[in-house]
This record gives structure tokens, sequence and C-alpha cells, in this order.
């Protein structure tokens, strides 16, 4: 018996070679059971290769995989007890929604009346109640990826892969089944593992999140620590828009730091980090926590808040660039240092996109909590 | 579908302009010979070089003899068996050269390509120089069987009768063997056409959801591949049928196939009416399976 808090899947220094390609480069990390777990990165970083190495389709060149505490190097994929929703779904084309649904059932020899009442309990559960008879050829993309999750759930896999499950689908049927995944997964309870590129996905189904750059785990966090505590630039530019400068850590102590910008100008936190004085730093400004003004406001409604010393954490600029997204507002201003820095702005009331307009000179100030200071 | 230059129904002249070449071509070099062969069927040899087409099925009554019937019903068998065995090693190798890495399957298929390239007289005759009692098939069978009469000895036993080489050649297991050699190229392209088709990650959802290499053979890689088994199938079968040139070379007395009687009821009997329905009785049987296929073809859509 297995012991609660053990992971379900553990990863323990696993690479992969293919020929002279690295596509997985020594990766060790937990999942938790009952954890909606979601690996990101850009295309071609390893994410699918390590995603087909728990499902046994690939094997590790080194290192090795235990899934409920048991090695499985040894085992084929047929006997895992794991079981993937595939990118393309993979339904059987010529077996009607039923057939497929208990494809796996039938194979392992459960009893007709046992794989009639699972099969439609798993296609209740993902709402294709009388679809029973229908042929994969006669539903949409989105019908054909609730058949293959049914097909996979029906198992009653201990852990389910996904791989990149909502990237055939549109907008607007993508964030009902981000919603409609997450949801699922609460009712079942079973150990979800989803391979993604896309970071909304990822922030809005995840438990927690393993970002992947070049084969590596660039950091591993529940979605908003992500989001707010990056743990390197690649973090802070792949999870959300965010503007980044280079500078000097100038201050450094437990309750405060500050970082000298040439191209933004002295930032100040009001936390401490641990770096070295006078280290190369980056500073990570998300464009949302960032505050519009006209020129000179800005500067006023800082010393207001008096969360920073005099001359930090303000910008001037020029606007040269708007896009209006309807919700916010999206300004891309030539800083004084010669940068662009990216500001949204929410549209608050109805007109707030006709305060701003190209060729502004606008100032800007951020508060002292919202700057993160970047090692790496 | 519907553009102006698709559909025919509406760009009459431009389509007649264009059609009318083959059309003209098939009347002249197809329809019009076949339509003469077709007529002496039902006619009756007036003199040396007379043909006197009176209507009459005498020649159809002698074709469906029981000697005729019987040459007929052996070249079916012989074609299905064939066929059977083209469809045993087509599919493996159809199958290995979709799951090589592409850039060696251009030179897999050229290999498979490469005999069609070859005369068949002369590919059929280096198969022969193979086979014959002096050739190398023989060599090696002879060397297979040295070998075990030598262990024979190493553990004490009395050694083989020396080799006598084996009659490969002009007998019915030669007639098949070279039938399968010409044919299994018809086989592998549309196998590989079909398994090329077949998206690999089916195959690995089958494995995913715990059915082994087998059924998931049986159960997913068959069915999907039907498509292109019976067009290989149909391919093969249909020319092994007709096959005139491997029976008579590499077939014995007893190993004459229908088409090598017709060919003999043209030249040497010099009965063309004979010889005329005899042919359209393989045709009729040709036509027969074309069609059972395009109606399981139509049921499989209805059934979609």
């Amino acid at each position: 018996m297995t012991e609660t808090k053990q992971p379900i899947i553990q990863i323990r220094n696993v690479s992969k070679r293919f020929g002279r390609v690295t596509a997985v480069d020594n990766v060790s990390l937990d999942i938790r059971a009952g954890e909606f777990f979601v690996l990101l990165g850009p295309s071609g970083c390893g994410k699918t290769t390590l995603l087909r190495m728990i499902a046994g389709f690939e094997l590790p060149t080194e290192g090795q995989i235990l899934i409920d505490g048991q090695d499985m190097s040894l085992v084929p994929p047929n006997k895992r007890p794991v079981n993937m929703v595939f990118q393309s779904y993979a339904v059987f084309p010529h077996m009607n929604v039923t057939d497929n649904v208990g494809y796996g059932l039938r194979i392992s020899g459960v009893s007709k009346g046992e794989i009639r009442d699972r099969v439609a309990e798993a296609l209740e559960l993902v709402k294709l109640g009388g679809f029973e008879d229908r042929m994969p050829d006669q539903m949409s993309g989105g019908q054909r990826q609730r058949v293959a999750l049914a097909r996979s759930l029906v198992m009653r896999p201990k852990v389910l892969l996904l791989d990149e499950p909502l990237s055939a689908l549109d907008a607007k049927l993508r964030a009902q089944m981000q919603f409609e995944l997450a949801d699922l997964q609460d009712k079942v309870g079973i150990t979800f593992v989803t391979v993604t590129h896309d970071q909304d996905e990822a922030l809005s189904m995840a438990s927690r999140v393993a970002v992947i750059n070049k084969g590596e785990v660039a950091q591993l966090a529940p979605p908003s620590d992500l989001y707010e505590y990056p743990a390197n630039r690649f973090v802070a530019d792949f999870v959300g828009s965010v503007n980044i400068f280079e500078g000097t850590l100038t201050l450094d102590e437990p309750d405060k730091a500050a970082v000298d910008c040439p191209g933004l100008g002295k930032v100040y936190l009001n936390h401490g980090v641990t770096g070295p004085h006078g280290a190369n730093v980056w500073i990570a400004l998300r464009p949302e926590k960032i505050y519009l003004h006209v020129p000179g406001e800005g500067k006023a409604v800082r010393a207001a808040a008096q969360d920073a010393p005099d001359g930090h954490n303000l910008a001037r600029g020029t606007i040269k660039g708007m896009s209006y997204l309807g919700d916010v507002t999206l300004y891309d201003i030539h800083l004084e240092g010669g940068q662009i820095i990216r500001v949204s702005r929410p549209n608050l009331s109805r007109h707030d996109q006709d305060d701003f307009t190209w060729g502004d000179k606008v100032s800007m100030h951020w508060r002292a909590d919202s700057p993160v200071v970047l090692l790496s | 579908m519907s553009g102006p230059l698709q559909d025919w129904k509406s760009q009459k002249k431009p389509f007649a302009a264009v059609a009318s070449a083959p059309v003209f071509w098939l009347a002249l070099f197809f329809i019009a010979p076949m339509t003469i062969v077709w007529l002496y069927s039902f006619g009756q040899n007036a003199g040396p070089a007379d043909i006197d087409i009176s209507g009459t099925l005498d020649n159809y009554k002698r074709a469906t003899e029981w000697l005729y019937l019987s040459i007929f019903l052996k070249s079916l068998a012989v074609a299905a068996l064939t066929t059977l065995i083209c469809l045993i090693i087509g599919f493996p190798v159809a199958m290995a050269i979709t799951f090589v890495a592409p850039k060696w399957r251009p030179w897999l298929l050229l290999g498979i390509m490469l005999p069609f390239w070859t005369n068949l007289l002369i590919r059929t005759y280096a198969l022969m120089a193979l086979m014959g009692t002096n050739g190398y098939m023989n060599k090696g069978l002879g060397g297979l069987w040295e070998g075990a009469s030598w262990l024979r000895t190493l553990v004490g036993m009395q050694p083989l009768e020396a080799w006598t080489p084996v009659q490969l050649l002009y007998n019915n297991f030669a007639v098949v063997l070279g039938l399968v050699y010409v044919h299994l190229p018809f086989m592998v392209l549309p196998l590989y056409s079909a398994l090329d088709r077949l998206d690999k990650s089916l195959i690995e959802a089958s494995l995913d959801l715990g059915a082994g290499h087998f059924k998931t053979f049986m159960q997913v890689v068959v069915p999907l591949a039907a498509p292109g088994i019976v067009a290989g199938v149909m391919i093969t079968l249909i020319p092994a049928l007709g096959a005139y040139l491997t029976p008579d070379l590499m077939g014995g007395t007893d190993s004459q196939m229908i088409a090598n009687v017709i060919e003999r009821q043209f030249k040497r009997a010099n009965d063309w009416p004979f010889g005329a329905a005899l042919s359209f009785l393989l045709i009729y049987a040709m036509f027969i399976l074309i069609a059972l296929q395009s109606m399981r073809s139509n049921k499989v859509k209805e059934v979609r």
C-alpha cells in the first residue's frame, strides 16, 4: 500500500537524447497524487518527450521514472497505470463512440454488462450522453476530444496524461474546456498531467506548473507564484507579458533594495533580495502594474504614496503605439532612456481609452512591491 | 469542388476538347478490338482464316466443360494462393517502410519498384537460373544438407547420404514462387499507401489502452488498412489469374493456367472463336471480382 504523502510520479534525473539532440536534460520532479500538473514550455522544449516517457512511448536515456512507487523502466505502455489523451485525440475512426470508449475495457476482458455501465458513466461525465452510436467523422473536434477523454477516464488510471489537449480547439471552446477540465479533474480525483505551450491554459487549470526550457525545469511553482515571483528572465518573459531592464544592485537590506537601471531609472523595492552588492541584475515589471499619468502628475501620486524615496519608481516617455483590446488598452511608450516599455491600462469606464493617444508625453509610476529582481 | 473549371456540366466544350482524344483512343484501340473478339466468341470457323459469326453458344458450352473449367478453377486457386502469400509477405514489408525514417523511404520504395524497370522475360529467366538444378538455390540447400550431415557425424550418427539436387523448376511450386516474385510490388504499394496514411497515434492509443501488439494489429491496423488490403488483393489477383509467361516458362506439363490454354487456341489450334470464349469467361470473372469490391466499398460508405 502506498502512503498518501508519496508522490504518484517521481521523475529522477531523467535525460533523453535523440542522437546528438538532448530533448530532456537531467530533469527531476515529483507529481503529487490528485494534483493538476502542467508542463509548460515553448515548442521543442522537451515537455512532450517527458510526457511520452511517463506514458512509456519513449524510454529515458538516463534516469528513472516511478509511478506509484514502482520503477517503470521495463514496463511497456500497455501495462502502465496511466492513460493518455493524444494531441490528435487518436479516436479510432472505424469505431463508434461506444466502441471507442469501451475499447480498453474490452481488451482487458471486463464483462459486457460492466463495460456498458462504465461507458455510459464515462460519457455522462464528459457530457456526451446521446452520442453512443455516432462515428468519429460525424463529430466536431471538441466532441472527439471528449470521446478521447472518456476513453481514458473509463480505464480509471492513476494518472491521466494530456498532450496539448486544447490546442486544436477554437478560442471560445478552449476557454470553456479549460474550466471543464479543471472541474472534471476535481470530480474524478485522478492526477492530471498536461502538456501545453499556452500560458493562459497553464495558469487557469494547474495546481502546479513546471516551466520547461531547453529540456530543463526553469521553475516549478503554483500559477500565481510563477506570475508574481518568476525565478528567472525566461519564466518572467514566457509566462505573461513583462518589461525587463538590466541594472545594478545598489542597495540590499532585509527590508529594502534598490536597483539602478540605465534604461528605466532608479527602482526601489520594499523587500530585500539576496544578491551581492553591485551585482548585475534584471528588473521585471508587469505592464498592468505600471500607472500612467499626464506629465508631472505621476510624481505627485508617487510622492503621496510615500512607499519609495524621491526620484525612484518613476519614468517618463512618449506614447509610440497603442492597441485597444476592449477590456484594457496597451501602450508602447518610448522612454527617455531610449528603451520601450509596455503599459496596460484597464478601461474602467467607457471612454478611458481616449485619455491618452499617440505622441502624448506621459509619466509613469509603480508601487515598491511591484518590480521583481531577477539574478539570471 | 464546383468551381467553373471543375464542373464538366457547365463547361461542356472545354471538357469535350480535353476528353475527346483519350475517348477516341480507347474506342479505336480497346473497345473496337474487344468487341470484335467478343463477337468471335459467338462464331465458328468457316475456313482457315474465316470466322462465321453465327450467334452460336457452342464455344461457351465447350469452355464450361470440366476439362477447361478445372483449369480455370486451378488458375483461380494458384492466383489466390499467390495473392495470399503476397499479402503475408507484403504487409510486414509495407509496414516496415512506413516506420523507417522519412529520408530512407524513397530508397526502400525504389527497391520495391526496381524490378518493374526490368523486362518480365529477363526477370523470369534470371529466376529460373537461380532455381535450376545447378542454380544457387540448390547449391545453398546442398550446403545446408552437408552441414546437417557433418553435425550428425559430430554426434556420432551415420552421415546423411549424398545431396541430390531437388527439382525446383517446372512444377506448381515454381509457378507460385514466380508469380509471387512478379506480383509482390503490386501488393506492397497499395498497402504502403494505406498504412502511411494511418495516424501512428492510433497505434499508440491502442497500446496505451492496454492492448498488446497483436491485438493492436488486429483491431486497429488491419481494419484501417482494409481499403489498401482490398486494393492490393485485387491488383494482385487479377493479373495473377491471367498470368501467361510465368506458368509457360516455369511450369511443368501439369501447371498450365487458363491463359496458356487461351494462347494455344489462338495459335496452335487456330480456333479463335473458342479462344475468344475462354478469354471472355476470364474477363467476366474479373468483372465479378471488381463488382464485388465496389459493392463492398459502397457498403462501407453507407455505414459511415
